[in-house]
């Protein structure tokens, strides 16, 4: 039987999945991916309370509206960062993070 | 959902989330993350989240996966793949995804409130459909009265009427958006010399 905590714990991995890919991995283009890993992690645990919290005889609808607005701003965030490293690229070549140590004192 | 559907989905989500960090290919990573979404969209979809579940697909492997794919073709960052990754960096990140993994698994285990499944909690679509507000929108009543689930339409009901302010404010963030990608990527041109 599928428990509201299978769904919280898969979630949970996943999110520890893109956090060791964030820590672990160099080009900023994997790294970008794995931020929209852990916040799709995150939209399923809300996703999974919203089933799990029956009110009226429905789900609760606010927190998939929620979720709803999360995909559309991680939509918007997608397309900013990635012209962001497409600058980043044409002025170092590269999208290795060790490479760009600038602001290091 | 047959509990065997959850598994394999499951499975699908955090394998290819795997496959992600391990793939030296970064179109690999690419692939591997829109694969994983689909499985993540068929959970949301076990959840009874119809339309969450069709906009994972449409935006993230739709949209947001072929741009990712997109600028990889366009950098060509194909030869930059052989350099070794930094030890230290993987045995961190390990040990991080170990030890969180572990925390929300012992969380889970005493969470009580969470032991219970869709069959403890099932939707009861005919009191819903008694409901007042419910009752003003007759295409979602009639539905409710069928015995089917109208997601979308409640979803519509529920952003528009309590969620609008929020709905325009992300449609500015859109606009802002994409400005900022035009800004982003112009080239700096020289400007021309006066005559």
């Amino acid at each position: 039987m599928i428990t509201l905590n299978h769904y919280l714990f898969v979630s949970g991995a996943l999110f520890a999945l893109g956090l060791a890919g964030v820590v672990i991995r160099r080009n900023i283009i994997i790294i970008f991916m794995c931020l929209e890993m852990m916040l799709s992690a995150a939209n399923l645990a809300l996703v999974g309370f919203s089933r799990f919290r029956v009110t009226d005889g429905l789900p609760d609808y606010a927190a998939q509206s929620l979720v709803f607005f999360t995909i559309t701003v991680a939509a918007a965030e997608v397309a900013v960062g990635l012209a962001v490293i497409v600058a980043l690229y044409r002025t170092r070549q590269s999208v290795e993070v060790d490479t760009i140590t600038r602001m290091q004192g | 959902m047959p509990s065997f559907l959850f598994y394999i989905f499951a499975a699908i989500t955090l394998g290819f989330g795997l496959n992600v960090i391990l793939a030296r290919n970064p179109v690999t990573s690419a692939l591997s993350l829109a694969v994983s979404f689909v499985g993540l969209a068929a959970l949301f979809i076990s959840l009874d989240a119809y339309f969450i579940g069709i906009i994972q697909i449409l935006v993230y492997t739709g949209a947001v996966m072929v741009l990712f794919l997109f600028i990889i073709m366009l950098l060509d960052i194909q030869k930059e793949e052989a350099k070794r990754a930094n030890l230290a960096a993987v045995v961190g990140g390990v040990i991080l995804a170990v030890v969180l993994t572990l925390q929300v698994a012992s969380v889970l285990g005493v969470f009580k409130e969470g032991a219970v499944s869709t069959k403890d909690r099932a939707l009861s679509l005919q009191t819903a459909s008694k409901l007042e507000e419910v009752a003003q929108v007759k295409t979602i009543q009639k539905d409710l009265e069928a015995g089917t689930l109208p997601d979308a339409k409640l979803m519509g009901m529920m952003l528009f009427e309590r969620y609008g302010f929020h709905l325009q404010a992300i449609g500015l963030i859109l606009l802002v958006g994409t400005v900022g990608v035009v800004v982003l990527s112009k080239r700096e041109t020289p400007s021309k010399p006066a005559i």
